[in-house]
């Protein structure tokens, strides 16, 4: 547990010099007085020069706590979240860019008990070409995908799936997608998997608001420039121009 | 029991382009009306956080809350229908402005082909081009006739576009030019001439530059912020009934516009409505508003399912090919497509509109002979630029895995070094494709869901055939260094995510033995029922259908006024 924090902390603190660097946000442009600001907060930028009353400088971002899940669950999210994105050349991976705390969140959320969704009965079998028909809720799904996952890695390797080696990681999830992982409570392995696919991406590159894509560096992975309001000085150029990503929180003073 | 309210002159069911066309026309003639949208009102301040991915367009904010009501599917008759429990393959507004507030824009008129497929096809192809499963019959109004109404719906939206030669003929140009054009545009239109096409650029209700219409609504030009499709326009650029004709209504102080308020029942004695019964959808109460006219304008699903509900309109029956209601439903195919990616070439895709983009003609309607294929119709063939958002664009090489190291790499490698040629493809209606009363599944308020029974036909996978090999033509011509081409239509699947533009099920014609409605969108068994939206497509073009549909909701406009005073049957 202590070393997963410490590893954590130092990862914060490159993500912050790697973010710093890519997006060229170092001097006290109009950007750096919302929540990039409090996202800066431990560093002796500029900052918090504009902020009138004297709020506590913080060290750390709030939304960076849970919800919804136990630290285990969290942990072995972040895990498999990471062989789904994994960190590589091009930068962070899902543990660093906070999707785990995205999923956390989102879990915790509406969506999570399939608020929008017709969820009457009766349940029956689909064809294919029918869409999912199951009564199991996406938290409770995606935490008995969770449990399957320790199962299944201890049945295949004799060891939780935290504690794999990355090959063996990736090995698991691949039985999982394919679904030659047990049913989940009558529910195909694939369906988890799936799930946990899709919210892994929504973490790296949903809007920061959610609590993941921290620090936008998602976005800066891929050129994306977020949420800005106007591109017709860009759309008709045939060279490539790249922009620092903007997320929502810049609207925040429109 | 339901509250009885005081008598009204009209009563307007669903506040997007159809009740909004209607809903101004009359009041501005100084006719009182009352709008009932189940969803909430809107403006643009809804949307300052508008460009969020997430929330708009993945978790579907501007949608149909789907746990109140759905529709269920099964492909064809031997299957058990079941509900589409969450958001796939379409997706259906909700609020005031409905689909047009969430569309993208692109706004065409059908073909004069389109108006007379029928009469078309048999003198140039004989009676047997399509098997009799395929129910195609003309609209009972030519091209012609629907003209003047296309030009008022374009110049209320303010359209964009140029002329195109091979389409029918205009009236006027365009209120406002085109679009601007990009650089994969260019290299489609180069590509395109290179091979013989004549490419043009998408008609579009983004406003490519700032416009009043005659109305006096003033719009400011499309910023090309890439966020249209499933969301709303802050700047009101966009076309959307919530910025033109909606405020125009609400302006008369004719328009008595009651949101939260949920239509489940046209009262009605067969021949004549009396009025709708509605649901205040926050607090649960009935009530009941008798009306002199019903206009039904909800979208294609629900205009379908409030007629059957209601015991109005005889119901379609596929054993016989007898009655009307759920009759014709149709899609469109858009399978077609071939991917390009770049190895050194990087383009600003992160900009772009709903509708930014560019065509050809050559390939829609009858632009082309079919004696020597086994379908009739066609496609738009073309390229777009919306936006590549980065949760739906993960686009990588076939072969190439969905996750882990190598996606990621691959995706972030092509990221705006990709795009396809895409297709368009038109929807002919069949005999076993219909929409009935689903016998099992439920709403809210305890009504049956609509059940659809629809796939794709053998001639819309023919048409995907052929059209798949123009996209690669065009993809080779343009020069890709890969070039993934998708041949194959599959099955109709309602989680997939293919295109949103449903069509027909209330169909207007010349005979009330076949169609539901006359050419003023007035039902042939209830003459002061006026059924108004895509759900009067006997068929469905390749085109986006917003245009068509706007156009008709003004000539149902005209039509309402002129019942008001004479009464009766107008056709």
């Amino acid at each position: 547990m202590a070393e997963h924090e410490n590893g954590k902390i130092s990862q914060k603190g490159s993500t912050r010099r790697v973010f710093l660097k890519n997006s060229g946000l170092t001097v006290g442009g109009v950007v750096l007085g919302g929540a990039l600001g409090s996202l800066l907060g431990g560093s002796s930028e500029p900052a918090s020069h504009h902020a009138a009353p004297a709020a506590p400088a913080l060290t750390v971002n709030p939304a960076e706590a849970l919800m919804f899940f136990t630290p285990e669950q969290y942990q072995l999210t972040q895990a498999a979240a990471e062989r789904i994105y994994p960190k590589d050349d091009n930068g962070p991976g899902a543990m660093e860019l906070n999707a785990a705390i995205y999923i956390d969140h989102q879990l915790a959320s509406p969506w999570g008990i399939n608020s929008k969704e017709y969820m009457a009965g009766p349940f029956y079998k689909a064809e294919e070409t029918q869409g999912s028909q199951i009564r199991i809720l996406r938290k409770d799904l995606f935490l008995l995908g969770l449990k399957s996952l320790d199962a299944f890695s201890s049945k295949k390797f004799e060891s939780n799936f935290i504690d794999l080696a990355p090959e063996d990681q990736d090995l698991v999830l691949t039985d999982f997608s394919e679904g030659k992982a047990p049913d989940i409570s009558g529910v195909k392995s694939t369906l988890f998997f799936n799930l946990l696919r899709s919210m892994t991406i929504e973490g790296v590159y949903a809007d920061p608001v959610y609590g993941g894509n921290k620090n936008m560096e998602g976005w800066a992975m891929r050129k994306f420039p977020g949420s800005r309001m106007t591109y017709t000085q860009e759309i008709q150029k045939e060279q490539f121009v790249k922009l620092d990503p903007q997320g929502l929180n810049s609207h925040m003073s429109h | 029991m339901a509250t009885k309210l005081p008598k009204v002159p009209v009563v307007v069911v669903g506040m997007g382009w159809a009740g909004g066309i209607v809903a101004s026309e009359l009041t501005k003639a100084g006719i009182q009306v009352v709008g009932l949208e189940r969803g909430k009102d809107r403006n643009t301040s809804d949307y300052a956080m508008g460009h969020d991915e997430l929330r708009y367009q993945h978790r579907e904010e501007l949608m149909q809350d789907l746990s109140k009501e759905t529709i269920t599917h099964r492909n064809n008759e031997k299957m058990r229908a079941l509900p589409m429990r969450d958001y796939g393959t379409f997706i259906v507004g909700d609020g005031v402005g409905g689909a047009g507030s969430h569309w993208n824009g692109q706004t065409y008129r059908f073909l004069p082909y389109d108006f007379e497929i029928k009469t078309l096809t048999d003198k140039k192809y004989g009676a047997n081009k399509l098997k009799p499963e395929y129910t195609i019959q003309d609209w009972g109004m030519t091209y012609d006739e629907i003209e003047p109404y296309y030009d008022t719906f374009e110049k209320m939206a303010g359209i964009s576009g140029e002329t195109v030669e091979l389409y029918g003929k205009r009236s006027n140009p365009y209120p406002t030019g085109p679009m601007l054009k990009t650089p994969i545009m260019n290299m489609f239109e180069k590509a395109t001439k290179n091979l013989g096409y004549t490419p043009y650029i998408i008609p579009s209700g983004n406003l490519s530059e700032s416009y009043e219409n005659p109305d006096g609504i003033s719009r400011a030009a499309c910023q090309y912020c890439a966020y249209c499709e499933n969301f709303g326009c802050e700047y009101g650029a966009k076309a959307d009934p919530a910025v033109t004709v909606i405020p125009v209504a609400k302006k008369t102080g004719n328009l008595e516009l009651r949101t939260h308020s949920n239509v489940i029942e046209i009262l009605n004695d067969g021949s004549k409505a009396s009025g709708v019964i509605y649901v205040d959808t926050i607090t649960g109460e009935e009530f009941e508003q008798p009306a002199d006219v019903v206009v039904v304008a909800s979208y294609v699903f629900n205009n379908a399912r409030l007629l059957l509900n209601s015991g109005l309109g005889k119901p379609y029956n596929s054993a016989d090919g007898t009655g009307v209601i759920g009759k014709n439903y149709c899609y469109q195919v858009s399978s077609a497509s071939s991917m390009m990616f770049f190895e050194d070439k990087e383009f600003n895709l992160y900009g772009g509109a709903g509708a930014l983009g560019i065509e050809i003609p050559e390939f829609v309607g009858d632009n082309f002979d079919h004696s020597e294929v086994n379908f009739i119709h066609g496609a738009g063939i073309r390229v777009t630029q919306y936006g590549n958002r980065p949760i739906a664009n993960n686009v990588v090489p076939k072969g190439t895995p969905s996750w882990g190291a190598e996606f990621k790499d691959q995706s972030i490698k092509y990221a705006n070094s990709f795009f396809p040629v895409k297709s368009q493809g038109a929807s002919m209606p069949y005999r076993y494709n219909y929409l009935d009363l689903d016998p099992t599944y439920k709403d809210a308020y305890g009504k049956p869901l609509l059940r659809m029974t629809f796939d794709y036909t053998e001639q819309d996978r023919e048409l995907v055939k052929y059209m798949s090999k123009v996209t690669h033509k065009i993809a080779e011509e343009i020069g890709a260094d890969i070039i993934d081409t998708n041949e194959e239509q599959g099955d109709f699947n309602v989680n997939k995510d293919t295109n949103t533009h449903n069509t027909g099920g209330v169909i207007m014609g010349a005979d009330p033995e076949t169609s539901a409605l006359n050419s003023y969108l007035q039902m042939w068994d209830a003459e002061n029922v006026f059924v108004v939206g895509a759900s009067a497509f006997p068929h469905n073009s390749s085109f986006n259908p917003t245009g068509t549909l706007g156009a008709l909701s003004y000539r149902a406009a005209e039509g309402i006024q002129k019942y008001i005073k004479e009464g009766g049957s107008l056709v």
